[in-house]
């Protein structure tokens, strides 16, 4: 069991690193970056074997970033975990950087470009299918957007592996309950979310997903489900750490101007 | 007289046999595009991931990224259905899938409509990574499928479910991106793909018989698009023809008038289908109806030509 302090200290430097960085850009997407911080966390400080000196080692494990607006929560854990140095966090979504707006595999420790949401499961199920064919006994790890979940390609996707038995696979969803213009639940009503996948014959939990001991315990768990992918569901905060983004669907896709910064940095450094 | 689709099936078993690494992922429709040869023989390297057109190339683009080479086969017009994963997941991320779109072309007959791929060409050629294959037949088909496994990154094959004639020679080469020319000629050039290849080839002995010498030049490989030898015979015939089964717009005969136009104008008339969905019918009588058979070129030929200064 890793350091929980040591871990909510890392999440709150990365908050602050996401914020300074999507500031710093102009425009980004803040509330879905810091609604997957823990996730984030646990999967690149514990659960995967990430190895940032070799980022192409065949039996790494393997993490897609289906939800590919949220770069910049994936690009600041990355150059936390030293793929890159941070100071190139200020090229974000800038002319000739290999930054972009959204996911990008151009990034050192990036496994898969994204951006068009429903993609990024099928994917991962067919690394995890090329696992099993080449026999490596690697991990891949999806983390999904709750908005995502309303594109069909994922419901192909998670019959898919169902029937394949893709006991490596394991997705994640970032349930924060707002898309873009407003909540999941009127827009399109996805409850009960981890009752439809366990329909569709997966191992499933329903989760707090800004807990490290709910996350890690899932975590681990998915590994030893026997011929079942697994599926969490994540329940989180969009926009949380900072009061005024918590739960507003107007910070989804939204850069903070100077003054928003300075107030949401404050908030963040107090709880330290 | 053969289908490429045919072609197709023998030579991914081939493939299979030498080279572990193809993986075959199938839209349930194996049984008709031959991708069955190969799961009769390698069961554990073949998945039916079901009608999941979109799920099919997501996955096959997992499976690359592991060093596999992923062959995905459904009907040309079903592929439509997955632009969006072809785009991102396929494109953007270069993965090394190849695409068999079978069934394609208005020739495919009483399933009518919406089993006819019309437009494939217009909308894979506009993909950047993307390559684009059109067999004239079964023999070049089995050759293509063979070389296109070799070649990294995304490549749409497009195949035909009818049996065509035979035109091209087992002993030649087929070589990506350089077109073949069939039969010589200075009076004018035809430029075709798929099965307008031997229609084309028919036309040109009808011509011939008139006097008019045309050049006809097997256009397999629509993208990256041969424009050496689409100026060549710019300049040298000084008119052109262009002949495929897919819609006006955006398809073969678009390819050649943008080399054209920028590098060697000179006259040209397509031969395709006129911004219309096709309809049900036995293949050559919608080939007729809609204006693709050997007369039509031939009558285009003599049109361009007069166009001619």
């Amino acid at each position: 069991m890793p350091d929980i302090k040591d871990f909510k200290q890392k999440a709150r430097q990365l908050r602050i690193d996401i914020l300074e960085t999507i500031a710093n850009a102009g425009s980004g997407h803040p509330g879905g970056s810091l609604s997957c911080v823990e996730i984030l966390i646990s999967l690149y400080f514990y659960k995967l074997r990430p190895v940032p000196q070799n980022p192409a080692w065949a039996d790494r494990d393997r993490f897609i970033m289906s939800k590919g607006h949220a770069s910049a929560a994936l690009y600041t854990t990355l150059a936390s975990c030293g793929y890159f140095p941070k100071e190139e966090l200020r090229n974000f979504r800038k002319l000739g950087s290999r930054l972009q707006g959204h996911v990008y595999a151009g990034v050192p420790g990036v496994e898969f470009s994204t951006g068009a949401l429903g993609e990024g499961l099928s994917v991962a199920n067919g690394m995890a299918l090329g696992a099993k064919i080449r026999k490596k006994d690697f991990k891949v790890y999806c983390l999904l957007g709750d908005g995502e979940m309303q594109e069909g390609q994922v419901w192909e996707a998670a019959m898919t592996a169902a029937q394949h038995k893709l006991d490596n696979l394991c997705a994640i969803v970032d349930y924060n309950g707002v898309q873009q213009n407003g909540p999941v639940a009127q827009i399109k009503n996805e409850e009960p979310l981890a009752g439809k996948l366990r329909d569709f014959g997966w191992n499933t939990l329903d989760i707090n997903g800004h807990d490290f001991d709910d996350i890690i315990k899932a975590l681990d768990l998915s590994g030893k489900i026997k011929d079942k992918p697994t599926f969490i569901a994540a329940r989180t905060i969009k926009g949380k750490g900072v009061s005024f983004m918590e739960g507003d669907p107007g910070w989804h896709g939204k850069a903070p101007n100077g003054d928003e910064l300075s107030k949401a940095l404050e908030e963040i450094k107090e709880k330290i | 007289m053969k289908a490429t689709r045919d072609g197709f099936g023998e030579a991914l078993l081939q493939l299979g046999r030498k080279n572990g690494d193809i993986i075959v992922l199938s839209g349930d429709l194996e049984d008709s595009t031959r991708a069955e040869y190969f799961k009769k023989e390698f069961p554990a390297r073949f998945f039916n991931l079901g009608i999941a057109e979109q799920d099919i190339a997501g996955t096959a683009a997992g499976l690359s990224k592991v060093g596999l080479i992923p062959f995905i086969c459904s009907f040309a017009a079903f592929w439509a259905n997955a632009y969006g994963v072809f785009r991102v997941t396929l494109c953007y991320n270069n993965c090394n899938v190849k695409i068999a779109g079978t069934h394609s072309g208005i020739s495919v007959g009483p399933d009518g409509a919406t089993a006819q791929a019309l437009e494939d060409f217009a909308a894979m050629r506009a993909l950047p990574n993307m390559s684009v294959v059109c067999p004239a037949d079964a023999i070049e088909a089995a050759k293509a499928t063979k070389v296109i496994a070799g070649i990294d990154g995304p490549v749409y094959l497009r195949l035909g479910r009818e049996a065509v004639p035979l035109v091209t020679m087992e002993e030649k080469p087929f070589v990506f991106g350089k077109a073949d020319v069939l039969k010589e000629g200075d009076s004018a050039t035809i430029i075709a793909c798929g099965h307008m290849v031997s229609e084309s080839l028919k036309a040109a002995e009808k011509l011939s018989k008139a006097g008019i010498r045309a050049r006809v030049v097997n256009m397999h490989t629509i993208k990256p698009i041969d424009r050496e030898q689409i100026i060549k015979a710019a300049k040298e015939t000084g008119a052109l023809v262009t002949a495929e089964e897919h819609q006006v717009n955006g398809g073969l005969g678009s390819a050649v008038a943008e080399v054209l136009a920028c590098e060697c104008p000179a006259p040209l008339e397509m031969v395709a289908v006129r911004d219309k969905f096709g309809e049900s019918g036995e293949g050559e009588e919608l080939l007729k109806k809609y204006n693709l058979k050997e007369d039509d070129i031939a009558e285009a030929v003599k049109k361009v030509i007069l166009r001619k200064k």
